[in-house]
């Protein structure tokens, strides 16, 4: 038991990074702003990380399977400390970094080191939806707040019932937002452990409980605990000193950017669309800094295309590079470490 | 949240009431006047009472609508914004009460001739407040207008500010008017009426700034 508890520390250790780093993502301005409180964003966002990644966790952690499926323990906890490496030494140098890009860098790292080919068509599926996330973030923000604006000023409200419908607003969506963070982001931190999952699957209240399950409602726990403990510091910064927006298009960039999750995340929706005949979205898990990013960029262009900094489109994309290439060389060599000096199979 | 909503409900009535009561100093600060140019001084004097009544309640509303604002209505972007526009407005009603009690304290001789010019004065004075009362309830229902209210503060200031220089020629090119001391005295009194216009597009420059603001 504590040797399964270790051997998933690595996976649990990115899931707190993730809690802590990305949650402000969703309630950053809203808390940095002191709009809502630190408590009531946490209790939210727990719950809903939690709910999201049990529920819809599945899509996003099958496409990742599909690029590489890690087939032994010690090899899982290796590839998911080499993500989680790299988004602890990339934050400190205060690069934009993914745990997504992190961890399939670290997934074809192991590929490479147990000499498996790497499924390309899963790759190219994956990256061109890294470039599309942003993109399609700016597309909903820019389409959101036309219809916000239009709605607020048909609305005809007092600005003091503005704000307490704006307030209300910013949980109802931190919540959704919380949820396809969850949905779309259990896959870097628990996927590379689901083919190897040690639990079984049960039934509690007539409710089947995959195994994979078990695993999500860990990792959702570790999320939450990451958004417990040390979000707040990194919502205080993201709400007083990246973006300057005002409420509603703060409201605008946390709908546009968890829209964008959820649709790379949902199977349902993948369902719905599929049985209708439409394009389907292609269920990857991408970073929810850079679906903000694109967002923000949306409302920027929707408020006439000023005071956009386009520099920081060019460290994003130099990102999607650099990110899973550091990682995969940090679980190259890890994995090196782990098979040769701890004596542990990392692969079967 | 629907205590919340409740809440809003009352507030609203409230923030209308204090605009209510900037509305009526102005209504009463005209009427005052008047009655001074025309040496009604016993109704004069009922105007004082009821402009110091006005300012008392305008006063303890301010006090209870920041109280709630503060504690649990608006966002803190918009907070120090709607104070800082209810502090504002007050000052123009404490300046009707002050401009009335030099009136009462000084009581300053007004050639017949001059009362005319006195009266449009006051009338532009008044009318600046007034439209600022308007922008300011437009400002509260989020509505386009306040713009053209706003527009009518800078109208009536500027109309205010050219009676207020013609007035002080006159008085000071008048040999009605003997004592340069009184020429002084009565060239204050052109200065405190207008003084109300000033005030008014003091609060007036504020909330064109915070309409800004608050367009998403």
């Amino acid at each position: 038991m504590f040797q399964l508890f270790f051997l998933l520390s690595s996976g649990l250790f990115l899931g707190w990074s993730l809690g802590a780093n990305d949650a402000a993502n969703i309630f950053g301005t809203a808390v940095g702003t002191k709009m809502i409180q630190f408590r009531t964003a946490a209790i939210v966002g727990s719950i809903f990380v939690i709910l999201g990644a049990v529920i819809s966790g599945a899509g996003a952690t099958e496409t990742l399977g599909k690029l590489g499926a890690v087939n032994a323990l010690p090899g899982a906890f290796t590839v998911a400390l080499a993500a989680a490496l790299t988004v602890l030494w990339m934050t400190r140098l205060k690069l934009p970094v993914s745990t997504s890009q992190s961890i399939v860098g670290a997934i074809i790292g192991w590929n490479l080191y147990a000499n498996l080919p790497t499924d390309y068509s899963s790759l190219t599926k994956i990256v061109t939806t890294w470039v599309l996330c942003p993109l399609l973030s700016a597309l909903f923000a820019f389409i959101f707040f036309f219809i916000f604006r239009f709605g607020v000023s048909r609305m005809r409200c007092s600005i003091i019932r503005l704000d307490a419908y704006t307030r209300l607003a910013l949980i109802v969506v931190g919540a959704f937002g919380a949820y396809s963070l969850g949905a779309n982001n259990i896959a870097n931190v628990m996927g590379v452990f689901v083919p190897i999952s040690p639990f079984e699957t049960s039934e509690i209240l007539s409710l089947s409980f995959s195994s994979a399950q078990k695993l999500f409602l860990l990792g959702g726990l570790a999320i939450a605990a990451g958004i417990i403990t040390y979000s707040r510091k990194v919502m205080e910064t993201v709400g007083s000193n990246l973006y300057k927006l005002s409420p509603v298009a703060a409201l605008v960039v946390v709908l546009a950017s968890s829209a964008v999750l959820f649709l790379f995340a949902s199977e349902s929706l993948e369902f719905w669309l599929a049985s209708r005949g439409l394009p389907t979205f292609p269920l990857v898990p991408v970073s929810s800094s850079q679906a903000v990013v694109g967002a923000v960029i949306g409302i920027g262009l929707a408020k006439g295309g000023r005071n956009i900094n386009f520099r920081i489109l060019g460290k994003i994309s130099v990102g999607w590079v650099t990110t899973p290439i550091t990682s995969g060389l940090i679980a190259y060599i890890l994995l090196f470490v782990v098979q040769n000096l701890f004596l542990m199979p990392v692969y079967n | 949240m629907s205590i919340l909503f409740g809440k809003a409900k009352n507030i609203e009535a409230e923030i209308e009431q204090f605009f209510d009561k900037i509305s009526e100093a102005g209504l009463i600060f005209s009427a005052g006047i008047k009655d001074y140019l025309e040496g009604d001084f016993e109704q004069f004097h009922s105007r004082i009472d009821d402009i110091n009544k006005q300012e008392g309640e305008a006063d303890n509303l301010r006090r209870e609508i920041r109280y709630y604002l503060y504690t649990k209505m608006l966002i803190p972007e918009s907070r120090g914004d709607v104070l800082g526009l209810l502090e504002t407005s007050d000052n123009v009603i404490d300046t009707t009460k002050t401009v009335l009690s030099h009136f009462d304290i000084e009581n300053p001789t007004i050639p017949d001739s001059l009362n005319s010019e006195f009266l449009k004065l006051t009338e532009s004075a008044v009318s600046a407040l007034s439209s600022l009362v308007k922008a300011n309830r437009a400002f509260f229902k989020n509505s386009n207008i306040i713009h053209d209210y706003i527009h009518k503060v800078h109208f009536h200031e500027h109309e205010a500010d050219r009676i207020e220089e013609k007035l002080k020629k006159i008085i000071f090119r008048s040999d009605d008017i003997s004592s340069l001391a009184e020429k002084l005295q009565l060239r204050d009194f052109v200065t405190y009426i207008s003084s109300l216009a000033d005030d008014a597009e003091d609060v007036a420059e504020r909330l064109s700034v915070y309409s800004i603001k608050r367009s998403i």
